[in-house]
């Protein structure tokens, strides 16, 4: 009543006040207080999300980043022609099957001369990894010339010296027993002190499929295993969904039959995912006998998964086309299939490709259901091809993060930093596209 | 010739079909397209349709249906004592004898007969892949020239074309009901012969599960025990804990940014809750195990406690922070679809804002929350990853939240992962589990979507 309003006439005496309005100014106090609380909660639930996601985050880049270190000696070699190739025919089969474990531990055996009791012996040479003896093979039938001369190699260590060097593990002590003896902590001490320890960069995580030792094994094998499981996944899904949106969207007449289907596909997209598994290993293994742990059946499973979610973005994207563009080819003599594919789908691409691209990021990640049809073994090759054995990026990361030693679990982490990079890369795509293509009618 | 040169080759003919029609068509109008009832393009897709399609669903059915074919053939053909083997030994030797066939390699010495059935076996393949070959081609050849005859200028060719082209569009809408007809019947038939041998009421009410089943018959504890009580009360305790985290995280998040959030503050947090969703749930399950898990053991020495590091509350309250985002994206979806004239009416009655959204928005969106929210729980529920990782395997009969419990999606790994036969109770057992949690989500959801559909035609 500030703005020039004249006051209404008051019948109560003066300077006594509304009892109503009495109350409700004497309880604003109290609202304006429940008002700020409620916004609080609000605000704390999305400080909570936001802090759960830092933590992951921080958790899995911690763990991760170490392993894309990894460290290595440098160690001179001597090969000679005796312990390779004593009769000296070069022949590739003699090269293939000599000891090279052993020119090695010779090799490391040879600056640390006062090392002579067995066990002692024995933790020496467990500090090296069996790739420096695959490495030098390699390098031996390449080029069989080095032999009877000296080279320098970097040979990775084993993960437990590597643990120790970045500081994850310390030496036993009187009483406490790790990994590492006392013995190795001051071997190891004396070759950093001749300087011949050296952190590189991990390729080999890059380059290598899984392996039993943690300083061999890669996550080539499971990025190309998830590659080809992709691969029959998009080939299956979708045309399948995209079809599928067509038909439900553009031509199904509206009676029980397109009903049912429709329950059907919104259901699915709820149905836990490792029910589908269940439906791979009793059907596509069992009953049509196609082969455990191989891509083709991954990508059958998973398009299965991926099925919902493309269909249901694929029919918001023709439901965005505005009925005027169908009105005018139909007016113009086209055909109804005419009208839907030369008009309506090549408008609604972008927004099917947005949908699939998030399909796509929902399977690479998705576990479960390949645990179910055997994708979860121990695969040494590198796939060549949708029928071979393989595992996927996942299932590779379930599998170290159960393992024992921490080489394998910080191996993990930074599989999982490149999986989340990929789908990272997935879903900016899906974004740009979207808006690069958004149009509004 | 293997079936993928075979497949390109039928390809191939696919592509010099639709060449020849459309040459055909073009050649008996010879007085231009124009007197075509079609455009010759159409012309070119009939002829590719019945040349390609025929010879590929035939190739797929052999692919299909060769195995057991072969599979019958052969055990037909080994000797009478290992025809009455008990079907998992004689799946072994079947595995023997594919490996046999195909070079690979075999355990043991390996008697005449599995080398005869090898032999057979490979003869066999070796035949059937040659009769393929030979059908399908033959069909390719035999569709071309038929419809290549048929073109005649009058020729409906676009009508025929269209009318596959629907037929395509409807089969792939139905791969969604075979899907589920699929799921179904798996799930049932393997149920089935698990409840042949276990009755369903020590299934369903049984206090004791260990499945493992000892390798020689007079051991201890031999048959082991299915009552999977003890995993339907550790699924519903972990639920629980990951509701009570996810949905009034959820809600409120979602009335935040709804109805508080300025639009840049918008910008930021649905982001982060679309990263939430996005991360893959073995990552969450990493999390659980290798960080949660031992925080909250740590935190109970500190006080303590007696916590398990297999904690259903660390496995729980991960999968609270996985559904977060499934909860506040639906009830956002909701709280916006309510009429802005309902929030106008009470600022107008001079309700503040948090009143507003207690007393005239929630009560008004409930139906489509609690929708939303049974969904949630149908997720809590198959979720997977999260409780194989960080939640225990034995199965405790426990509503302590400190202590390990485990799950039926964890039960259902730990059966099927690994190599065994297929036939013990044991495995079947995963496929009756697999039954109960599929029919307990499909109510879930179906009375959830029945609910969220009702409540938005009710704005619409």
């Amino acid at each position: 009543m500030s703005n020039g309003v004249e006051p209404m006439p008051n019948r109560l005496p003066a300077g006594a006040q509304n009892p109503v309005s009495a109350a409700v100014t004497a309880s604003l106090k109290r609202r304006y207080a429940a008002e700020r609380r409620f916004r609080l909660y609000g605000l704390l639930a999305v400080v909570f999300a936001a802090l759960s996601l830092a933590a992951l985050v921080f958790t899995i880049v911690q763990t991760g980043l170490p392993a894309f270190s990894t460290t290595m000696v440098r160690l001179p070699v001597t090969i000679s022609s005796e312990a390779i190739d004593p009769a000296g025919t070069r022949d590739p089969q003699t090269l293939s099957g000599a000891d090279y474990q052993k020119v090695v531990r010779d090799a490391l055996a040879e600056l640390f001369p006062d090392v002579t009791g067995r066990s002692q012996r024995r933790d020496l040479f467990s500090m090296l990894s069996p790739g420096g003896a695959y490495e030098l093979r390699n390098r031996v039938m390449a080029d069989p010339a080095v032999i009877g001369s000296r080279i320098e190699m970097l040979i990775p260590v084993a993960d437990d010296i590597d643990q120790y060097a970045k500081g994850h593990i310390e030496a036993s002590s009187k009483g406490i027993e790790t990994r590492i003896t006392d013995d190795q902590a001051q071997w190891f001490a004396r070759l950093k002190d001749r300087g011949m320890i050296e952190s590189v960069f991990n390729t080999r995580l890059f380059t290598a499929a899984d392996s039993r030792s943690p300083e061999l094994a890669g996550i080539w094998g499971a990025l190309v295993g998830s590659f080809w499981t992709m691969a029959v996944t998009l080939v299956l899904s979708f045309p399948l969904a995209v079809g599928a949106a067509i038909y439900l969207e553009e031509f199904a007449p509206k009676n029980r039959w397109t009903q049912l289907i429709e329950v059907n596909i919104n259901n699915l997209a709820a149905v836990p995912s490792i029910v589908f598994g269940l439906l791979g290993l009793a059907v596509f293994l069992n009953f049509f006998g196609l082969p455990r742990s191989a891509p083709l059946v991954g990508g059958m499973v998973l398009a299965l998964i991926t099925l919902p979610t493309i269909i249901i973005a694929s029919r918001a994207a023709l439901k965005a086309v505005p009925p005027s563009i169908r009105e005018a080819a139909l007016g113009v003599g086209a055909s109804p299939i005419q009208t839907v594919f030369h008009h309506v789908v090549p408008l609604a691409l972008p927004g099917m490709l947005t949908g699939t691209i998030i399909g796509m990021a929902q399977a690479l990640g998705e576990t479960a259901p390949l645990l179910m049809i055997g994708m979860v073994a121990f695969i040494v090759d590198i796939p060549s091809g949708p029928l071979d054995p393989a595992t996927v990026m996942p299932v590779q990361i379930y599998l170290w993060s159960d393992s024992p030693e921490r080489a394998f679990v910080e191996r993990a982490s930074a599989a999982i930093i490149v999986l989340l990079g990929f789908l990272i890369v997935m879903n900016v795509l899906a974004v740009v596209l979207r808006k690069r293509f958004e149009r509004k009618w | 010739m293997s079936v993928t040169i075979l497949i390109a080759t039928l390809l191939v003919l696919t592509a010099i079909g639709f060449w020849l029609g459309r040459a055909r068509a073009v050649a008996t109008a010879s007085g231009g397209a124009g007197r075509l009832n079609s455009l010759p393009g159409y012309y070119g897709y009939y002829v590719a349709i019945w040349c390609g399609l025929p010879a590929l669903l035939l190739v797929l059915l052999w692919l299909a249906i060769e195995p057991q074919v072969i599979r019958a053939l052969v055990v037909h053909s080994l000797p009478a004592s290992a025809r009455d083997l008990d079907p998992a030994r004689l799946g072994l030797l079947l595995n023997d004898v594919r490996n046999l066939a195909t070079g690979g390699f075999v355990a043991g010495s390996v008697d005449a007969g599995v080398q005869a059935a090898a032999e057979r076996y490979a003869l066999l393949k070796a035949i059937g892949l040659a009769a393929m070959t030979v059908a399908a081609l033959a069909l390719a050849i035999a569709g071309l020239t038929y419809a290549r005859r048929r073109i005649r200028p009058d020729f409906r060719a676009r009508a025929r074309v269209e009318a596959t082209v629907r037929i395509a569009l409807i089969a792939c809408s139905a791969v969604a009901i075979i899907t589920t007809v699929g799921i179904v019947l798996s799930l049932i038939f393997e149920a089935g012969r698990f409840f042949a041998r276990i009755s369903p009421i020590e299934f369903l009410l049984g206090l004791e599960w260990s499945p493992q089943i000892a390798l020689r018959a007079d051991q201890v504890g031999a048959a082991g025990l299915f009552g999977a009580v003890p995993l339907f009360v550790g699924t519903l305790l972990i639920s629980v804990i990951a509701m009570c985290v996810a949905m009034p995280v959820g809600l409120l998040a979602a009335i935040y940014t709804a109805e508080y959030a300025h639009p840049r503050a918008r910008a930021i947090i649905k982001p982060i809750l679309e990263i939430l969703a996005g991360v893959p749930t073995v990552v969450y399950g990493f999390f659980a195990a290798l960080t949660v898990a031992p925080f909250f053991r740590n935190l109970g020495e500190g006080v303590g406690l007696q916590i398990s590091s297999e904690s259903a509350l660390a496995a729980g309250i991960v999968m609270g922070v996985m559904i977060i985002p499934f909860v506040s994206s639906l009830s956002d979806d909701i709280i916006t679809a309510v009429p802005q004239s309902m929030r106008e009416g009470s600022y107008g009655l001079g309700g503040t804002q948090s009143e507003t959204i207690r007393k005239v928005i929630l009560p008004a969106a409930l139906p489509g929350i609690v929708g939303g929210f049974l969904l949630a729980i149908s997720r809590a529920i198959g979720e997977t990853m999260i409780v194989v990782m960080a939640a225990g395997l034995a199965a405790n009969l426990t509503a302590n939240p400190l202590d390990a419990v485990t799950t039926v999606t964890v039960q259902v790994v730990t059966l099927l992962v690994g190599d065994q036969e297929f036939d013990s109770p044991k495995t079947l057992a995963a496929f009756a589990l697999g039954l109960v949690l599929f029919c307990v989500t499909l109510v879930l959801n179906v009375i959830a979507l029945h609910v969220v559909n009702r409540y938005r035609e009710q704005y619409e």
